[in-house]
Formats: structure tokens, sequence, C-alpha cells
């Protein structure tokens, strides 16, 4: 039975693409197969974040549309061969995208994947709203930042009303995934920590990703952490939280660096 | 920034949660959470209903918003002939 998650958030830039692009990755590496597809459309960015960018020729909405089979745009990953890809269109605007169109097109990857991962663009529009709307469970990317949670509850209402699954009285499994985390400045006190955030939005935690350098470094490469950088933190908690996703549970723990004096000392030539 | 300063320093996260949990308390009542619905239906019955005797069966309450416009529909079934309540 396939799955459809959405990544989703309703604030821009808190790492939607980018965790998409990881649990992408971490699904297929675990033998499942999955599509991650972009429904920014106008502003498509998955493809570059996987490193497929001069591979894309057809979109989503050429099939929407009807102007090109799925089997012509589905864009294969080289390195994972589980993994495939259907990009946005970066000409197009998203009133290119309809209903119908995009309910046609999960339906048929429904019958090729065991999940069919899409990347929200930023928002409570029309694009989010369709993003969302064939969903089974949804991963609310939230950083823990006043402007960010609050854009979270919003979305977890619209979740709740306006999928097709609310809509049928059936139940929307919504997972919290906290990005951009810095233990130490929760320590501090001068950031929210994951209790007071899970507290405030009462949705089940799925993971915590620290803020790290790996992540920007694993997009300039176009290969998500998961892939070029495994043992990172940042790979590690989204590999864990795949996993979380599949069903096994596992104790989230908000992941450090745990260094030792020798670790601090060689801490740049070990990692 | 000096040791007193240091020592005397507020955190800001705390200040973040309150500050969120009263917005959202709020903003989840008219952002038509449940809870809104059930408030308007039961406050609206008791106030018809010191004029009218109605069957709070047959009461519908209907929240919506779309496209930033929202709609409270109430469809009450009145007894053939309204009498007032006593
Ligand atoms: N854990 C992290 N640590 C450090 N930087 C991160 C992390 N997660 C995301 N970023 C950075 O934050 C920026 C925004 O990330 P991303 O594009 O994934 O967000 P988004 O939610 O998809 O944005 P949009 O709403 O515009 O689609 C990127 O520069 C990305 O590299
Ligand atoms: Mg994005």
């Amino acid at each position: 039975m396939a799955t459809v998650l959405v990544v989703t958030s309703g604030k821009g830039g808190v790492g939607k693409t980018t965790s998409t692009a990881a649990l992408g990755v971490a699904l297929a590496q675990a033998g499942q197969s999955t599509v991650v597809i972009d429904f920014d459309v106008g502003l498509r960015n998955l493809d570059l974040v996987l490193g497929a960018e001069r591979r894309v020729v057809f979109d989503l909405v050429n099939v929407v549309q009807g102007e090109a089979k799925l089997a012509q745009a589905l864009i294969r990953d080289k390195r994972v061969e589980t993994l495939s890809l259907l990009a946005a269109s970066q000409t197009r605007d998203k009133d290119a995208l309809t209903e119908d169109g995009v309910a046609r097109v999960i339906d048929e990857l429904r019958e090729k994947f065991d999940w069919i991962v899409c990347d929200s663009p930023a928002g409570i529009e029309k694009g989010a709203g369709l993003a969302m709307r064939f969903a089974d469970r949804a991963l609310v990317v939230t950083n823990p930042e006043v402007s960010s949670v609050r854009d979270s509850d919003r979305i977890v209402g619209l979740l709740d009303s306006k999928t097709l699954r609310a809509e049928r009285g059936e139940k929307m499994e919504k997972h919290l995934l906290v990005t951009r985390y810095d233990p130490a400045r929760a320590e501090r006190g001068d950031m929210m920590k994951v209790e007071d955030i899970l507290e405030i939005l009462a949705i089940p935690l799925i993971g915590v990703i620290p803020d790290s350098e790996e992540v920007l470094k694993a997009s300039n490469l176009g290969a998500p952490v998961t892939l070029s950088a495994p043992s990172s933190l940042p790979a590690r908690a989204y590999l864990e939280a795949a996993r979380r996703l599949r069903g096994e549970t596992i104790d989230v723990t908000v992941p450090t660096e745990k260094k030792s004096l020798i670790g601090r000392l060689f801490g740049r030539r070990v990692a | 920034m000096n040791l007193l300063g240091f020592l005397q320093r507020k955190p800001s996260a705390p200040v973040a949660r309150e500050r969120l949990q009263i917005l959202l308390a709020h903003e989840r009542a008219t952002n038509g959470r449940p809870g809104l619905t059930n408030l308007l239906k039961d406050e609206i019955l008791a106030v018809i209903k010191k004029h009218v005797a109605i069957d709070p069966e047959k009461v519908q309450v209907k929240l919506d918003s779309q496209g930033g416009v929202s709609t409270l529909e109430i469809d009450i079934e009145m007894p053939a002939r309204a009498k007032p309540a006593a």
C-alpha cells in the first residue's frame, strides 16, 4: 500500500525541500520505492538539491496537463535506484495545476511506489493546498522560532479540514519535524526547546534535525546529507526519522556532538 | 557583555513560548477549530430559546471558510406554529 506524505510548514525557508530530499533518499536506501514530487511550481528547487537539475525534461505540470506521460517525466536517481523525482515547472505558474490533474497523477504513482513524498511550497494558497490535498500523512516542518510555530499551527488546522482525508472523516496522521535546532542555544534559554514546541503544537514528534553546515554543503553538492554525509548529525537524525516513518519505535533524542577532549582536538580530522 | 550583565540576562525562549500560547489559543478559536462552532451554537440557541421553543436535535450549525471569507450557517427547524416559550 502506497503512502502519500506531504512535507509542509506554512512558513517559507524552514527546510521542507531539504527534508523531502534527505528523507526521500533515506526511505529509498531502505529499499522502499520512493518518488519525491516538487509542488513548488515556478520556484522549483528539489531537482537542484537532488543534483538532477540538468536531467529535467518534463515536469509535474506537463503530466497534469497531459503534455507528457508520467513515465517520461519521472527522473530516476543515478545513485539510489529506488528513488525517483517528479520536478516542478520553472516557467509556469501555480494555476497550471488542477485538482483533478493532480489526483490522476497521484493515483498513477500509488500503483508504482511505496512512498510518494510531496514537497509543498510555502504559504497556505493553492499550491500548498494541492500538495496536502491527497496526503495520507503529513510532516509538519517547524523551526524553533515564533513565526514558524504559529504558521505550523495554522497548517495543522488546514490538514484537519482541507484534505480529502479530513473531508471524508478519516484520520490525518501528522508528525512534527523540528529543523535547524541548536541544542546549545536552547539550553541557554535563547531558543525554544523541542518540548515547548511539542506542547504548543500537540502533534507527535518524528525527529529533531540540528542546525548544521553539512546541510549547505550537501545542497552545494546536489547530494542530500543522508547520501553525502550519512554519519553527520543531520543525516543521522533524518535516517532515524525515516525509520520512525516506517513504523519503528526509536526514542527521539536531540542529536549533539559528544566531544571528548580527544574528539575536540581531533574532531576536524575525524569528522 | 560584562559578568553582571551575563548573570542578569533573561532567557528569551520562555517569552516566546508564552506569547505563542496566548496567540494560538485565540487563533485556533477564530480559525474555526472544533470548539468555536459548538460555543456559537450553544449561545445562539440559548438566545433563540428565550423566544421560541425549539428542538435542539433539529438544529444544524456549519462554519466554513473559503478564500478568506468565513461563513456561519445555522439551520433551525421551527415548530409549525412557533409559540413563544414560557
Ligand atoms: N538543518 C539545517 N541546518 C542548516 N541549514 C539548513 C537546515 N535545514 C535547511 N537549511 C537551509 O535553510 C535554507 C532553506 O531550506 P529549504 O530550501 O529546504 O527550505 P524550504 O522550506 O523548502 O523553503 P521554501 O519555503 O522556500 O520552499 C537552505 O539554505 C537550507 O540549506
Ligand atoms: Mg522548498
